[in-house]
């Protein structure tokens, strides 16, 4: 059964700061990021910030993984004067695609009128890439903390270690989406990473989580993404071109469940996977449409393997297939069947949890990207492979 | 290549609560254990407060034969931490004999690193850590 909102809401709005390199966005702060995002969504929809009043947040509002997003300062910083909305999904960035569901809901629900989605990132106190090492452990963590399994990396390659060992599944596959990335970055002034790469050179970089290298790693990078949301009644009279919301859906299966921080998933299907079956499901049934009816996918790319494995959850090849499909140039923007992380995604072009990705998908769908897939009209975005919820969402032109 | 080893546990912390007391309890008395429903004889680990299968909070720390099968691992050549030097260390995912569906993630050592397989058997060794207690590693069978 088709969505009973499909089509209703709309993205209005994205605003972005620069992408910076990991601490170099210091002295500007955190929350000065976020209100450059903010004001630039507003201007490229053709909203005054006052007009603002709702927050659809994920990651539980968290901005990076320690600091915290919240509204009544937003609200004091930007002179937003009422709020009928402030709520986040769970978890990390596993929601990002999903909080256009949950603005979704917002709007539908009669809470807000225009709904503002943010994340910010400043890695100045603390790098993201170690926040497991250097935390204090909890009594479940302290199941997997002592085998120093420092970071999401070297937890999600004991996954694809698994994949390889089960479908024979190669690192020139992985090398492959980096590199596909990688051109996809090179034209794009927004990128963090525009030098050319070649398999040779993949090959070369340092094994941080044997099987993963360094370039299997997304950058660690700073900055502030926001997206506004409004019903496409209202979106009519807005400056842009409206980007639909055609179907979201967030959350998963118990046999994923806290994934790569349990390692219990009881099957191998579910273990060495990126726990966005059930979402990709539920998504295609949402929205009606599937897999083979999208122009451009934008991936949650946290780790090179993370693509390769939603590429056979969402359905794009058969589950144990990702290699030889990715090897076959299949994501290519130039030439592939499939397109995907046509930015460059956070492997090459920034990261910024999950935000890139919808900021593209709006880009393809107004007809204005870099790397414009021709007359794009469906674009899937997907939340981060991580522990639940995980998310994705259909956007339609 | 060299034989990697564990990490050393002097670097290596863990807290408890009342429902995980009991597994760290054993280990530290080097019985190797598993939280096992009283009332469905299902496994689960970490241990919990209730049965996932029934919601029973019936449970049972039966001593594990302290073997089990490698199901996946990754190879690291870089200290975990910052301010040690590097060393190559194992961390890896066992199936736990005798507890089906349980699984123990801890280090594998006294191995090259290009002889590890998925599948391999392994023995339990446990291993001094912080505070008195200890942690199930492994090395092969």
């Amino acid at each position: 059964m088709v969505w009973a909102h499909q089509d209703k809401c709309a993205i209005v709005g994205v605003g972005a700061t620069k992408y910076y390199v990991r601490g170099q966005s210091w002295p500007r702060t955190i929350n000065e990021m976020i209100g450059e995002a903010v004001m630039k969504a507003c201007d490229d929809a053709g909203l005054k910030v006052e007009q603002l009043d709702g927050f659809a947040y994920y990651s539980s509002a968290s901005a990076g993984y320690g600091e915290k997003m919240d509204t009544a300062t937003l609200m004091e910083m930007l002179g937003i004067p009422e709020v009928g909305f402030s709520a986040a999904i769970t978890s990390g960035g596993g929601g990002s695609a999903g909080s256009m569901g949950l603005a979704t809901a917002a709007l539908m629900n009669e809470d807000t009128k225009y709904c503002v989605t943010i994340m910010a990132l400043q890695q100045y106190h603390k790098r993201l890439g170690l926040a497991y090492s250097l935390s204090e452990p909890t009594p479940e963590s302290s199941f997997l903390q002592p085998s120093g399994l420092v970071g999401p990396g070297h937890l999600m390659s004991v996954l694809f270690r698994r994949h390889m060992h089960l479908y024979g599944t190669s690192r020139e596959a992985l090398g492959e989406i980096v590199i596909s990335q990688r051109e996809n970055a090179i034209p794009r002034e927004t990128s963090v990473r525009r030098n050319p790469l070649t398999l040779e050179e993949y090959f070369q970089a340092p094994m941080l989580a044997d099987p993963l290298c360094r370039l299997d790693f997304c950058l660690e990078t700073d900055g502030a993404v926001a997206v506004i949301t409004t019903t496409s009644d209202r979106a009519k009279d807005l400056k842009q071109k409206p980007v639909y919301i055609h179907g979201a859906a967030h959350g998963g299966k118990a046999e994923w469940g806290r994934a790569f921080a349990w390692m219990g998933m009881p099957t191998d299907e579910a273990f060495a996977s990126s726990g966005h079956k059930a979402i990709g499901d539920r998504l295609w049934n949402l929205a009606g449409v599937g897999p083979q009816d999208m122009d451009v996918a934008l991936l949650y790319d946290h780790f090179s393997c993370m693509v390769l494995m939603q590429l056979e959850d969402y359905g794009f090849c058969k589950k144990g297939e990702g290699g030889p499909f990715v090897q076959s140039g299949a994501v290519r923007y130039k030439g592939g069947s499939i397109p995907v992380n046509t930015h460059g995604g956070q492997l090459s072009e920034g990261y910024i949890i999950g935000m890139t990705h919808l900021r593209e998908a709006v880009e393809q769908l107004r007809g204005v990207a870099v790397n414009q897939v021709k007359d794009a009209e469906l674009a899937l975005v997907t939340g981060g492979p991580a522990h639940l919820p995980v998310s994705g969402c259909v956007l339609r032109r | 290549m060299s034989k990697a080893i564990a990490i050393p546990g002097e670097h290596i912390k863990i807290t408890t609560d009342p429902w995980t007391e009991k597994f760290w309890e054993s280990v530290k008395a080097e019985k190797l254990t598993a939280a096992q429903c009283g009332a469905c004889g299902h496994f689960r680990m970490p241990p919990s407060p209730y049965c996932p299968k029934c919601r029973s909070q019936d449970t049972r720390w039966p001593e594990l034969p302290g073997t089990g099968t490698v199901y996946s691992y990754v190879v690291c050549h870089r200290a975990p931490f910052p301010g040690i030097p590097d060393f190559d260390y194992i961390p890896v995912v066992v199936d736990l004999d005798g507890a089906p569906g349980a699984r123990i993630v801890s280090n594998l050592f006294d191995i090259d690193p290009e002889e590890v397989k998925i599948g391999m058997k392994v023995k339990v060794a446990f291993t001094p850590i912080q505070g008195g207690w200890k942690l199930p590693n492994w090395t092969p069978a």
